[in-house]
């Protein structure tokens, strides 16, 4: 084997137990390539004792004839939005810095007790705010996709977008993310990787630092289609600790892998070709359903007629949850405190907030206050949620037409850093395929599609119904069999 | 929208963070523009439309009445930034 | 129902006070609203506090169904509407005691809507008005931690203990007029919560406190301008607030002021409310549903549940009393005032049988039973003497072996020895007898003694019987049956 960091999850795992190499190897290789990989900034904290003591476990079980767990000997990327037991997490934010939890997040546990191992914890937007992560108090993340002859630090894309970068540069074979309108998405489609966000309440959301709760689920990002439901099988399960987790049991999604489409339907959302749309993303598009349709599914043109004002709605919905979830960094119980001479109380809270957190996080905690505060309530707040109805009503109706729909992930391929950073509405804008999904709590895949003119990953996106994610695998699998994505970045870190 | 620095820094305060003159009238259209765009949702009707309210058919399941967690007094206190014989501390505060 | 006379008398005239209470309850329960931390009252500080409570990063809440349960039943025991569907909401604001940055309430869909609560404006008087005063609504909702301001000279201290301990909020319309229609209503509300267990009821401890939102008017006119004072933990207090505040805020407006709605303290040292600053600007509370938490729906085998572990109320045990057992008003209010008092009532009924009337129990009950507690500054639950062993007394008087006198002898003894009735009885003799050959012989002897006085008597002074009996009881040391020393001296005297 010249490479290990070249595996992905499931080639690992079938090594490791096969005996073709050992799981300390494979940690050794990954962990090399974390510490060699500083310019990408794609690493908060590393955490090589972790990767190396599941490592050990995993070797351990395989000389002592035990059966391996289902993640044995795989070294994992954990996004800093999970509160890992005695491992700094900070949610790429000033306020929790130095801040070490003393609990774990179920999402991670569940990992672990699949035979994991982490690598560190991943950098991200701020309190997963961002779509490009440049909102990181800790630095960008620089994705490792140059455009050609140019040096300029692309976007890894975001929140996720340390997962993405450390993913496509072969840091960790896998890693979590978090997508709350886009932000497991869109990061998989500007690196040219997979991701899955499962069904609203697939994944617990226990010790994950909340952005906005009706809306933040955990998934995984991956190389491939069959990596991802290993790892999502792995993540997913009822948590009696969470009020919104789904109590079902967990299905053997590997297992039921199966790229054939004869029978199924596959919906087209007029309403998703936007003004403006890149020629590219357009013709990636029509290549996406041409393999739909090449794999035995049949092309239904369906409408989703509330589309366009799913970004608005999640700009009142998403805000307004996270002014009120992000009161609790308050400098009193943990996480950095201002106090400035002679201040009170109040003064303390303000000092520290304002210090504390980022241009971006403070713009959305504004704009929540701003529409739940006396007098706007019912003009911003109710009034998104009826939306939030509309848009659940508008897909409940497609699946009376097909099984799932196929649109492009993101509406670009990945920009440059700063590109964007001036006009927030700008950024906002690039969640525009990612957020009705999001606000309907279904499940939602990018795949990687094939590449722009410069080279640049371009992702496709298969939405399904709730609790359809082998639906969406299996029409993730169609794609990627065919679209048979080798682009790789050039290392030049 | 037209968003003026004094409700900027009205927000502000409800929000517990310190802004200066020059951040609000920086943040001012900054947050009108983002509020302008945002305000175009009333334009959808939503006459009998009952708010979304869980997003997933799911019900609240209640727990039991049974003591499982607390009297781990050492890791609630163990990231405070101020704290003193089982306290957390802050500023005192005149009631 | 009659309208309160009650006014306050101002230097251009009488002023009408309009009273709403908010009272907020802590739930009888184990575990918290929505941790599965402790909650019993002065542990260490901090030890009953989960990552939940502390509101660490990504922590979430579970509800607890028994302070689900328990609101539902108080609700039921004000005949108020449950809701099936209801939801909890966020209030938001900063505050050291709030850990989340916002208190998980309900403000658009309380769990239980309109009751009411019935009270006796005169317990003594058994022809009292009664007032119903509105409920508005009880919703659920978390306690807030403890500062302490006295530890250090420029910190406060933060104990977590009681964030998240489940309250009810139990919210009056502003339908009483008086301190004492407010007092009435605060003991009959705690009354009905001891009843169904679903609070204790502790004011000292807070487990029951009161928001007294107080207004005044010219009688008829409209409504003024309220202040809410805040956090008042006793029935009494709760009544010195009203009256002072009611007289302050016909004093400012006397004197051309204007009343500012604003919330107040109480100092219970001085009687006063005064003004409280640390709150003022934490009126935009930005209420909106908990995204954390589903909406809370309740089926019909729980509301069944929850309706048949309701217990006999006072008001339908108070009747029951009357009409069944006979007692008089007076006696079946006393008797169900406390439910402590009830049951004790109760199992002494049970442990007399059919021996003793129910009349006797209750009289013996209340006058010489409390008579002892009092003096002994105990609560019914503390009492020294057990049902059992009242009901053991009870019998030795019904059936003759005791006179009313010696059976308060004999309780005494009780009381100070702890032994039974027939014990005492037994061991000092103090059997009541109604043996009339020892009566007759006593009797023959008082009246050879006073051989003038049976003439007088029998001359016409019938007053002198009383004197006979008197002599004839003394003479047997307290320990004849009266029915039998009276039949046996009217026989003896002609």
């Amino acid at each position: 084997m010249s490479n290990l960091t070249d595996l992905g999850v499931a080639a690992i795992r079938d090594g490791v137990r096969g005996g073709e190499f050992s799981a300390r190897d494979v940690a050794d290789a990954f962990i090399d390539a974390v510490a060699a990989a500083k310019p990408l900034n794609a690493f908060l904290v590393e955490t090589p004792y972790h990767a190396r003591a599941a490592a050990k476990v995993a070797d351990d079980a395989r000389a002592a004839g035990e059966a391996l767990k289902p993640l044995a000997g795989v070294p994992i990327g954990m996004k800093d939005l999970f509160c890992t037991q005695g491992v700094e997490t900070t949610a790429a934010s000033g306020i929790l810095k130095g801040f070490v939890p003393q609990y774990e997040s179920t999402v991670s546990g569940n990992l672990w007790n699949a035979g994991a191992g982490m690598l560190g914890k991943l950098n991200l937007d701020q309190f997963a705010m961002g779509s490009s992560n440049e909102t990181s108090a800790f630095g960008n993340v620089v994705s490792p996709w140059r455009r050609p002859n140019d040096t300029a630090p692309l976007a890894p894309g975001g929140s996720s977008g340390g997962s993405s970068a450390a993913i496509a540069a072969r840091l960790c074979p896998a890693a979590t993310g978090t997508d709350t309108g886009g932000s497991i998405r869109q990061p998989a489609a500007f690196v040219g990787i997979t991701g899955i966000k499962p069904t609203y309440g697939r994944c617990s959301r226990y010790g994950v630092v909340a952005f906005a709760s009706s809306l933040d689920q955990a998934g995984p990002m991956a190389r491939d289609v069959r990596d991802c439901a290993i790892m999502l099988e792995a993540m997913a399960g009822f948590d009696p600790k969470d009020a919104t987790s789904l109590d079902l049991p967990v299905p053997a999604w590997e297992a039921g892998l199966n790229a054939d489409l004869r029978g199924k339907r596959v919906g087209i959302p007029k309403e998703y070709r936007v003004d403006n749309m890149p020629s590219e993303i357009e013709a990636l598009w029509q290549q996406g359903i041409d393999w739909m349709r090449d794999a035995g599914a049949e092309i239904v043109e369906v409408s989703l007629p509330h589309t366009r004002y799913a970004l608005p709605a999640y700009y009142i919905i998403a805000p307004a949850e996270a002014s009120s979830n992000l009161a609790r960094y308050d400098g009193v119980r943990f996480g950095q405190r201002v106090l400035p001479d002679g201040a009170g109380l109040q003064d303390m809270y303000a000092a520290t907030r304002a210090a504390g957190f980022g241009d971006e996080v403070k713009r959305r905690i504004m704009i929540g206050t701003y529409v739940l505060s006396a007098g706007f309530y019912d003009a911003y707040y109710t009034q998104a949620q009826k939306v939030r109805t509309l848009i659940a009503r508008d897909f409940e109706a497609a699946w009376e037409q097909c099984d799932v729909l196929l649109t492009p992930t993101a509406p670009s391929a990945a920009f440059a850093l700063g590109e964007k950073s001036a006009d927030p509405i700008a950024m906002y804008l690039n969640d525009v395929f990612t957020v009705p999904s999001s606000l309907a709590g279904l499940p939602a895949m990018s795949v990687p599609g094939g590449v722009d003119k410069d080279g640049l990953p371009l992702g496709l996106q298969i939405i399904g119904k709730p609790l359809d994610e082998q639906g969406v695998l299996n029409a993730g699998l169609a794609i990627e069999q065919r679209a048979g994505f080798v682009a790789r970045a050039d290392k030049w870190w | 929208m037209s968003v003026e620095p004094a409700t900027v820094k009205r927000v502000a305060g409800l929000a517990r963070i310190a802004i200066t003159d020059a951040e609000a009238e920086k943040l001012a259209p900054e947050l009108g523009n983002i509020l302008g765009w945002i305000e175009q949702l009333g334009e959808v009707d939503t006459q009998g439309v009952e708010p979304m309210t869980a997003v997933i058919p799911n019900h609240l399941r209640l727990r039991d009445d049974v003591v499982t967690d607390g009297d781990v007094r050492d890791r609630v206190l163990a990231n405070a930034p101020q704290g003193e014989h089982g306290f957390f501390t802050v500023p005192k505060v005149i009631e | 129902m009659t309208e309160s006379t009650y006014r306050i008398r101002g230097a251009t005239g009488d002023w009408e006070v309009v009273i709403g209470l908010e009272v907020h309850a802590q739930v009888t329960s184990n575990a918290k609203l929505f941790s599965g931390a402790a909650t019993a009252f002065g542990a260490e500080p901090n030890t009953q506090v989960s990552l939940v409570d502390a509101a660490m990063p990504g922590m979430l809440p579970t509800p607890n169904r028994e302070c689900i349960r328990q609101a539902v039943r108080t609700g039921m025991a004000i005949d108020a509407v449950i809701n099936k569907w209801s939801r909890f909401d966020r209030k938001n604001y900063f505050y050291a005691d709030l850990p989340q940055g916002y208190q998980i309430s309900q403000l658009y869909h309380p769990l239980v809507g309109e009751g009411s609560v019935t009270v006796v404006l005169d317990e003594k008087d058994p022809n009292s008005p009664t007032k119903t005063i509105g409920v508005e609504r009880i919703h659920v909702e978390q306690d807030a931690g403890k500062l302490m301001h006295d530890q250090h000279p420029t910190r406060s201290y933060v104990d977590l203990n009681r964030s998240g301990v489940a309250l009810m909020e139990i919210v009056s319309r502003p339908d009483m007029n008086s301190p004492a229609e407010a007092g009435a209503y605060l003991s009959k509300l705690r009354s009905i919560l001891r009843y169904v267990g679903s609070c204790d009821g502790n004011m000292d401890q807070g487990s029951m406190r009161a928001d007294v939102n107080v207004s005044v008017r010219r009688p008829g006119e409209e409504l003024g301008t309220r202040t809410e004072t805040k956090n008042v933990n006793s029935v009494r207090f709760v009544m010195a607030a009203i009256e002072y505040e009611a007289n302050r805020q016909v004093a400012v407006i006397e004197d051309g002021g204007r009343i500012v709605q604003e919330t107040r303290l109480f100092d219970p040292d001085k009687g006063v409310t005064r003004s409280m600053r640390s709150k003022e600007d934490a009126h935009d509370y930005r209420y909106f549903p908990d995204p954390d938490l589903l909406p809370l729906e309740l089926d019909d085998a729980f509301l069944d549940e929850c309706r048949a572990s309701l217990p006999e109320l006072p008001d339908a045990k108070r009747q029951r009393y009357e009409g069944e057992l006979g007692l008089s008003a007076y006696n079946a209010a006393v008797l169900t005032a406390e439910v402590e008092t009830a049951r004790w009532f109760e199992a002494l009924l049970a442990e007399c049988g059919s021996d003793v009337p129910a009349k006797s129990a209750a009289n013996w009950l209340i006058s010489d039973l409390y008579g002892a507690l009092n003096r002994l500054g105990k609560g019914i639950a503390d009492s020294p003497v057990s049902p059992a062993q009242g009901a053991e007394l009870l019998r030795l008087v019904a059936d003759g072996t005791l006179s009313g006198t010696l059976s308060k002898q004999v309780f005494e003894i009780m009381l100070e020895t702890g032994q039974g009735a027939n014990a005492i009885v037994e061991e000092r003799g103090l059997k009541q007898t109604s043996d009339t050959g020892a009566i007759e012989a006593v009797i023959a002897e008082v009246m050879e003694k006073n051989a003038d006085k049976v003439a007088d008597y029998r001359g016409g002074k019938d007053k002198l019987f009383g004197f006979f009996v008197g002599q004839t009881m003394k003479a047997m040391g307290g320990k004849a049956n009266p029915g039998v020393v009276n039949d046996l001296l009217k026989k003896a005297l002609g």
